[in-house]
C-alpha cells in the first residue's frame, strides 16, 4: 500500500479529499455505513449462522423424561384431542363426561381442541420435545402410527399401571398388543378407527361393489372413486385385498400395491385422495364409493340414507387414536386418572353415544343400550365377533421405512 | 426524508454555535422505523436463514440434522419436481390472465360508472374475505358438484367436450380436473386484481377521456391510447399480487384437485410434514423464491413501468 503523504498534496486538494471523503460518493454516511455493515454481517456471520441451525436428535431416554409431577399439589390436567371428540351437551358448551369427572376427583380439566392432523400436530409440538422442553399437555391424542413415532423417539412417558386399574382391565382384546407398544405401557386408545368402504347408493346405480378391486377395477366407477390421504388407510385396504397382510408385508408387497393405485390414477379411476373432506364428496355422489372411516359413516348414514358401508370380506384396517403423555408432562398422575376415568363403562358408553367412533372398552354394550338401542347394536361402534375377526393392523414402520413409504404415496398422490 | 438525514454539508469544520438545530430530529426516522425492521428481522430474516440452513442440512429425526453443504438436495429436488413447478406456473398465469379479463372490466365500471353504488360494489368485491379461505374454496365444490347445474349447462353446451380435448376436464365433470383448480386460483384471487386496478382507474382524470374525444377518438381509441396505458401501474401490481401467491397455493390443487393436479406448494407440504424430508422441502421453497423473483423481474423490466400503484 502507498504511503500517505500529506506534505506532497497542497491545501487545497487536501480541502477537496476531506470533501469528496465526508461528502462526496465515498462519504461513509450512515447509510453507508448501513448497508456495508449488514453486508459484511451477512457474507462473514452468514456461513456461521447456517452452520449453527441444525435440529439435535431426538433425546433418547428409556420411559420418558419426567419432570416433578405436581399433580397432588395442582389439581388440575391439561388434555388436547382432536375437534369432535367428545360429547357435548345440548347447550354446546359443556362436556357432561369431563364435568363429571372434575366433581368426583376435584381434578379440573382444561380441554383443548388443537388437534386438527397428525403430520400438522407433530410439526407443532416438534420443536419442543425435540428440545426437551415441556408443552404445556398432560395428555396428547395421537393416531398409532404417530404415537409409534413418538415413543420411538423417547418423547412420551411410560404409564403407571397401579393408576390405570379400569383401563388395564377393560382394554378391549383387540387393542391389547399392537407391535409398537406391546401390553400398552405408554398408550391407552381413546377410540378406535375402522377404515370400510362406504357407498352412494343413488351414485352406484345398481353397481355392486364389495371389495377394494371393484373400485379400482370396475369401469363403471371410472373417476367417482376415492382413496384416503392417510396412508396406511390407503395402502392397507390395498394389500388385504391383494391377500397380504398388512401387519407382516415387505417392500416388494408395498410397492405392489402402490402400483396397483397407480394404475388407478393413470386411468383416471381415482378421482382423487382425500382427507376428512371425503365425506361431502360421498354425500353429494361425486364419489360413487370410497374409503371410508367408520365413525364418519355412521353420522353419514344418520344424515343421508342414500349412504351406506360395506366391510370387504378381505378383512378392513382398524387403528386407534391414543392417548399418550408427553415428556415434562407436569400432572403425569392426574393424566393417568383421567384415562383411566374414560375406561369405566359408564362414561365410555356416554362418550361412544356421542361421537360414534369404536369403542375401545369391554362391556360396555349395556350401559350404551340404556342410552341409545342402535348405537349398542352397531358393529362399526361395538364390534361383533364376525366385525373383529376381520379387522387388521397396519404394522409399525422403522424411521427409514416410514420415510420411503411416505415419499412413494405423496408421489402416488400428486405432492 | 434526506433533508433530516444529511444536513446541508459545511465546507469547513462547523463551529459549534452553527450546528444544525434539528439534532434532535436526526433519529427520529430511524426509531420509528425499529419496530418495522425487528419485524422483519424477527419474522422474515430468521426465518429464511433458519431455511436455508435447513436446505443444506442432513439427517433424520432421530439422528437429528446437521449442516453438511449437501447442495445436491437443490438439484435432487429440481429434477424430481419440475413438473409440479411448471404446472404451478401455468396454472397460476391462466389465473392470472382470467382474473385480468374478469377484473378490468369490473374495476372500469366501479371506477367510471357506477356512481353511488360505487360503494357497495366495492363492499361485494371485499364480502368473500369476511369468511375463511378454506370455506371459501369448499364451495367450489357444491358449485361444480358432478350432478350440479353448472356441470349440467356445460355438459349441454358441449362445453366440456371441448375442454376435455384440450385436456383441462375429463369426461363429465369438472371437479378434480386443472380447470377446477385454476377456477378456484382465480376466484380467491380475484380481489387482489380488482383493489389495486381500481386504485389506477379511479385516479385517471376524466377530462383526459374528453380531450381525447375532442381530439376525434373513438371509444376504443381513447381506451387504446389513454386509459390503458395510464393504468398499467394497476395492471402490473395486480398481477403481482395475484401470480406470486397463487404459484405457492396449495390449498385449491388439494381440494379442487387430482392426483394429476398437485402444484409446487403440495410438495412442499408433504415433504414438510408426512415425508418428513425438511431439506428438500426447504430447497424447494427456495427454488420456490428465486423463479417468482426471475419471473417478476422480468415481467417488470418488460412492462416498463416503475410505480406499483
Amino acid at each position: 500500500m502507498e504511503q500517505y503523504e500529506p506534505d506532497r498534496l497542497s491545501p487545497a486538494q487536501v480541502a477537496a479529499m476531506r470533501r469528496s471523503f465526508t461528502h462526496g460518493r465515498a462519504a461513509l454516511t450512515r447509510r453507508s455505513l448501513l448497508r456495508a455493515s449488514a453486508g459484511g454481517a451477512l457474507a462473514v456471520g452468514g456461513l456461521g449462522t447456517l452452520s449453527a441451525c441444525g435440529i439435535p436428535p431426538a433425546g433418547k431416554t428409556e420411559g420418558g423424561v419426567s419432570s416433578e409431577d405436581r399433580s397432588k399439589e395442582e389439581k388440575e390436567v391439561s388434555f388436547s384431542n382432536w375437534t369432535e371428540y367428545m360429547d357435548i351437551d345440548e347447550s354446546g358448551r359443556r362436556h357432561p363426561t369431563l364435568e363429571a369427572f372434575t366433581r368426583r376427583s376435584g381434578i379440573k380439566v382444561k380441554y383443548t381442541e388443537d388437534i386438527n392432523d397428525n403430520s400438522e400436530f407433530f410439526g407443532k409440538i416438534q420443536p419442543q420435545l425435540s428440545a426437551g422442553q415441556e408443552t404445556g399437555r398432560d395428555i396428547i391424542v395421537l393416531t398409532d402410527w404417530l404415537a409409534a413415532r413418538l415413543i420411538r423417539l423417547g418423547w412420551v412417558q411410560k404409564l403407571d399401571p397401579a393408576h390405570l386399574p379400569h383401563a388395564f382391565a377393560n382394554l378391549s382384546p383387540q387393542f391389547r398388543d399392537p407391535d409398537w407398544d406391546p401390553g400398552r405401557a405408554y398408550s391407552y386408545p381413546w377410540q378406535g378407527i375402522s377404515t370400510v368402504i362406504a357407498y352412494n347408493k343413488k351414485a352406484l346405480d345398481g353397481v355392486e361393489v364389495k371389495t377394494v378391486s371393484d373400485l379400482l377395477d370396475n369401469p363403471k366407477l371410472k373417476g367417482r372413486v376415492g382413496f384416503l390421504t392417510e396412508m396406511r388407510d390407503t395402502v392397507g385396504m390395498v394389500l388385504l385385498d391383494m391377500g397380504k397382510d398388512p401387519a407382516r408385508f415387505t417392500d416388494d408387497d408395498y410397492d405392489a400395491a402402490i402400483a396397483r393405485l397407480q394404475k388407478g390414477v393413470d386411468r383416471g379411476q381415482i378421482r382423487r385422495f382425500t382427507g376428512n373432506d371425503y365425506t361431502a364428496d360421498i354425500s353429494k355422489g361425486d364419489f360413487a364409493a370410497c374409503l371410508a372411516w367408520a365413525g364418519d359413516v355412521v353420522q353419514l348414514k344418520a344424515d343421508n340414507p342414500d349412504v351406506d358401508f360395506v366391510i370387504p370380506d378381505s378383512g378392513y384396517i382398524t387403528s386407534s387414536d391414543n392417548m399418550l403423555v408427553p415428556n415434562k408432562a407436569r400432572h403425569k398422575t392426574n393424566a393417568e386418572r383421567l384415562m383411566d376415568y374414560y375406561y369405566e363403562p359408564g362414561p365410555a358408553a356416554q362418550l361412544a353415544a356421542y361421537i360414534n367412533f369404536v369403542c375401545p372398552v369391554d362391556g360396555v354394550k349395556d350401559e350404551l343400550a340404556k342410552i341409545d338401542e342402535d348405537a349398542a347394536n352397531n358393529p362399526l361402534i361395538i364390534p361383533d365377533k364376525a366385525m373383529q375377526a376381520l379387522s387388521r393392523a397396519f404394522r409399525s414402520l422403522s424411521a427409514k421405512e416410514e420415510t420411503a413409504y411416505e415419499e412413494k404415496f405423496a408421489k402416488l398422490t400428486g405432492a | 426524508m434526506s433533508t433530516l438525514t444529511e444536513a446541508p454539508p459545511p465546507l469547513t469544520p462547523a463551529a459549534p454555535e452553527k450546528k444544525p438545530p434539528r439534532t434532535r430530529g436526526r433519529w427520529t426516522p430511524y426509531w420509528l422505523l425499529l419496530p418495522g425492521i425487528l419485524w422483519l428481522l424477527v419474522f422474515f430474516a430468521a426465518p429464511m436463514v433458519y431455511q436455508a440452513s435447513t436446505s443444506v442440512q442432513t439427517g433424520s429425526l432421530e439422528e437429528g440434522y446437521k449442516v453438511t453443504w449437501h447442495f445436491v438436495t437443490y438439484w435432487e429436488a429440481v429434477s424430481e419436481y419440475w413438473p409440479q413447478f411448471l404446472r404451478s406456473v401455468a396454472y397460476a398465469a391462466s389465473a392470472t390472465v382470467l382474473c385480468l379479463l374478469l377484473g378490468y372490466p369490473l374495476a372500469y365500471l366501479i371506477a367510471f360508472r357506477a356512481g353511488r353504488w360505487r360503494n357497495l360494489i366495492m363492499t361485494l368485491v371485499i364480502a368473500p374475505f369476511f369468511t375463511s379461505f378454506l370455506i371459501r374454496t369448499l364451495a367450489w365444490k357444491t358449485i361444480l358438484a358432478d350432478g350440479g347445474p353448472v356441470v349440467g349447462v356445460l355438459n349441454t353446451l358441449h362445453v366440456l367436450d371441448v375442454t376435455g380435448w384440450l385436456g383441462w376436464t375429463s369426461g363429465d365433470r369438472v371437479l378434480a380436473t386443472p380447470l377446477a383448480v385454476v377456477c378456484g386460483l382465480t376466484y380467491n384471487f380475484l380481489p387482489f386484481m380488482i383493489l389495486p386496478l381500481y386504485t389506477s382507474l379511479e385516479r385517471i382524470d376524466g377530462r383526459l377521456h374528453e380531450a381525447a374525444g375532442d381530439l376525434y377518438a373513438k371509444p376504443s381509441t381513447v381506451f387504446r391510447k389513454v386509459t390503458f396505458p395510464l393504468s398499467m401501474p394497476g395492471v402490473v401490481s395486480g398481477t403481482l399480487l395475484t401470480f406470486i401467491p397463487a404459484t405457492g397455493d396449495y390449498v385449491n390443487a388439494s381440494l379442487l384437485g387430482s392426483a394429476d393436479t398437485g402444484m409446487i406448494g403440495n410438495v412442499i407440504q408433504s415433504q414438510f410434514l408426512r415425508v418428513l424430508d425438511y431439506p428438500t422441502a426447504a430447497a424447494l421453497s427456495f427454488v420456490l423464491m428465486a423463479a417468482i423473483l426471475v419471473m417478476v423481474t422480468f415481467y417488470i423490466r418488460k412492462s416498463g413501468t416503475e410505480d406499483l400503484v
